[in-house]
């Protein structure tokens, strides 16, 4: 038999049929859904008269537009509150299981997939969200989907899909003390661009990769869609398997072990060739910082911001020189040294308990610089619940952080959660669009140690170097 | 309603207005604070929200689409990775809402291609020297331009010497000529996706081995 990819073995075991003109019916394993892409897609079943074909494979969390503050009262934004009771109503009438508001699972759909179990090697899985990316941290083919493909995956538990190319990343070396699987990722679109992958699924492969935890890998796969890439996948290695083990969706008893044993297998085959490759040399990445409107526009913590004259083509001079005004930066100002007025921790990208521990390392014993705001929002309840038992509230709370329940919050600023125009924020999260976290507002994507020593600093610093002795 | 906006298309002629930036993201097509609602319309208005409207809700002179040659224009003019970003199917509901049938880019993010032939916004990819001299025939023209794509023929044309051709996946293109709702061409497999499932159940499937 050929040598194949990872990505291609768990695409053919998924082929229900191969259409004719062009496309693949593939299955899916898992369906997320949260409150925001899926309200059309029910209302469409229901004024067809179709029903969920599969409700136990279908999983429903609440996460992009709920408030992180308090949440013993009622939602204050009535369209929010809309919204969630839209999802609730949905999961009751066509049997889907929810994680709701009052839920101690609640949490970030990226989030709390993997942490209940309900991920798994060579699964494919999708989620009207572009960071499904995240679970092919596990070997699974996860990808993100429209809301017309939504109503599609619960009317059929399929996914028209045409095969993509695929892309191996390579990445090789140790990384750096103060530098991490964020900055690894920054580092890879800087290198790529953000349309670098558009028609690939990326294999991150290497023994870079192989160091990483599994939280490390979600970080690197979460961002695939940021490079263009639908998907981005790990191999599966002893690493899945033992985070995988005791999960409570995950399976036990007889079928863990057949399950193991298949996952054990799933890998690239030797000899099995990709469609493009690239290389990273891990050692040489230091912490990145973005100074622009897009992931792409990424440097070095050490780095300036670029000028327009820069850059090759017109199209990216008139992009660049659109940026800085938006970002309110001059060419050649050092991007260490740049005042911050907020800092938010959290998101799909990094708001993992390890992700918590890395911030709260940075942040022991300070306190939060004058007249900077810093929140710091749980990926999910169960996080939450885990960094408190280990007295991380304490530490964020006590450095004038607030301390917030579980929910996208300012990844995106569908909830309260948003920055004032003008305002320049130290960010975990993965986009720094335009207005992304609130109109006007300015994003410097980061890793958690980095977004945490701006806050205690007040302005960007390099991490390696913080606190100057 | 579902399916309104998969309305069929096979040529469309129209006024064309012109967006040479690259990398538009799904988040300044339609801003986050407009995906609250539950229904598929209501999103005409929110399209490129931020760039259309000034803080104070008054319109931006310069944002091209508000230019008075563009106000009337049923086709977008686009530059590289059109639509990155965020998945929000919400972004194609509000430029077909605003009154666009196809946009023509260099190229299109994955998920933002997809929805757009789910519907009836037909996305043309043609070479960047093409679109290149798009922009430089739209600019000549002071906005007043006009194209057809008939994508019967995968032919655009602007009637006065730019013609070329591009192509799209028979699948997608079939979709968008007859403006077909998926759900109901995959229940054509219906047995197919149920022995699959059976497959599964009697465990040694397939999908047991990679």
């Amino acid at each position: 038999m050929t040598a194949r990819t990872l990505f291609e073995k768990v695409w053919a075991a998924h082929v229900v049929q191969q259409l004719p003109e062009g496309p693949a019916l593939l299955y899916v394993d898992l369906h997320l859904v949260h409150e925001v892409t899926s309200p059309q897609a029910f209302e469409g079943l229901r004024q067809a008269g179709r029903r969920v074909r599969r409700p136990a494979l279908t999983v429903a969390t609440v996460d992009h537009n709920v408030p992180t503050g308090d949440r013993a009262g009622p939602i204050a934004d009535p369209i929010a509150a809309r919204q969630l009771e839209a999802l609730a109503v949905n999961a009751r009438d066509f049997g889907v299981e929810l994680f709701d508001l009052r839920s101690p699972q609640q949490g970030i759909v990226h989030v709390i997939g993997p942490e209940l179990g309900f991920t798994q090697p060579g699964m494919v899985i999708v989620c009207g969200d572009s960071h499904t990316a995240t679970h092919g941290a596990f070997g699974a083919l996860a990808l993100g989907i429209g809301t017309s493909e939504v109503e599609h995956v619960l009317a059929t538990q399929c996914l028209v899909w045409s095969k993509p190319g695929t892309m191996e990343a390579r990445v090789t070396g140790a990384l750096a003390p103060g530098v991490t699987a964020k900055d690894l990722i920054l580092a890879l679109i800087g290198r790529i661009g953000t349309a670098g992958a558009t028609g690939h699924v990326i294999e991150y492969t290497g023994d870079t990769i192989r160091a990483l935890s599994m939280e490390e890998r979600m970080t690197v796969c979460n961002m695939s869609i940021e490079a263009g890439a639908r998907a981005g996948m790990i191999a599966p290695d002893e690493k899945t398997v033992a985070y995988l083990a005791g999960r409570p969706r995950a399976p036990s008893g007889a079928a863990w072990d057949r399950a193991v044993a298949r996952w054990r297998e799933l890998r690239t085959d030797p000899g099995a060739t990709y469609d493009t490759q690239v290389e990273l040399d891990a050692s040489e990445v230091a912490p990145q910082v973005t100074w622009g409107t897009s992931p792409g526009m990424v440097t070095s913590v050490t780095g300036r911001v670029p000028s327009p004259a820069d850059f090759p083509t017109d199209a990216e001079r008139r992009a660049v020189t659109r940026a800085l005004e938006y970002m309110g930066l001059t060419p050649g100002t050092p991007l260490e040294g740049l005042p911050i007025d907020r800092v938010f921790l959290g998101s799909c990208t990094n708001a993992r308990i390890e992700d918590l521990r890395a911030a709260a390392r940075t942040v022991r014993g300070r306190h939060v610089a004058t007249g900077v705001r810093a929140l710091v929002v749980p990926g999910s309840q169960q996080v939450k619940a885990q960094a408190e038992r280990e007295g991380l509230d304490r530490v964020f709370s006590e450095a004038g952080f607030e301390w917030r329940n579980a929910g996208c919050s300012m990844c995106l600023g569908m909830n309260p959660d948003v920055l004032q125009s003008g305002e320049r924020c130290a960010s975990t999260s993965n986009r720094n669009f335009e207005g992304r976290q609130g109109r006007g507002g300015r994003t410097h994507l980061m890793s958690p140690p980095m977004a945490a020593a701006a806050a205690m600093a007040g302005r960007i610093v390099d991490v390696r170097r913080w606190p100057a002795s | 309603m579902a399916r309104v906006l998969m309305e069929a298309f096979v040529r469309h002629t129209g006024r064309v207005a012109a967006l040479a930036r690259a990398n538009v993201d799904t988040d300044q097509i339609v801003p986050k604070q407009f995906l609250k609602r539950v229904e598929r319309t209501g999103f005409g208005s929110a399209l490129f929200h931020d760039w259309r409207f000034r803080s104070d809700g008054s319109p931006n002179p310069d944002f091209e689409l508000n230019h008075p040659v563009a106000r009337s224009a049923s086709i977008l003019l686009a530059g590289e990775n059109f639509g990155c970003g965020s998945s929000r199917e919400h972004a194609v509901w509000a430029l077909r809402e605003y009154g666009f049938r196809a946009i023509l880019a260099p190229s299109f993010a994955d998920i933002f291609y997809a929805n757009c032939c789910q519907n009836g916004l037909v996305p043309v990819r043609l070479l960047p020297q093409e679109i290149g001299e798009l922009f430089r025939r739209h600019q000549a023209a002071g906005g007043e331009y006009q194209l057809t794509i008939d994508l019967e023929e995968q032919r655009v044309d602007d009637g006065l010497g730019f013609r070329t051709t591009f192509s799209m996946e028979p699948y997608r293109r079939e979709m968008l000529l007859h403006g077909l709702d998926e759900i109901g061409r995959t229940l054509r497999f219906e047995d197919r996706i149920g022995a699959y499932e059976k497959g599964r159940e009697a465990g040694n499937g397939k999908r047991e081995t990679w």
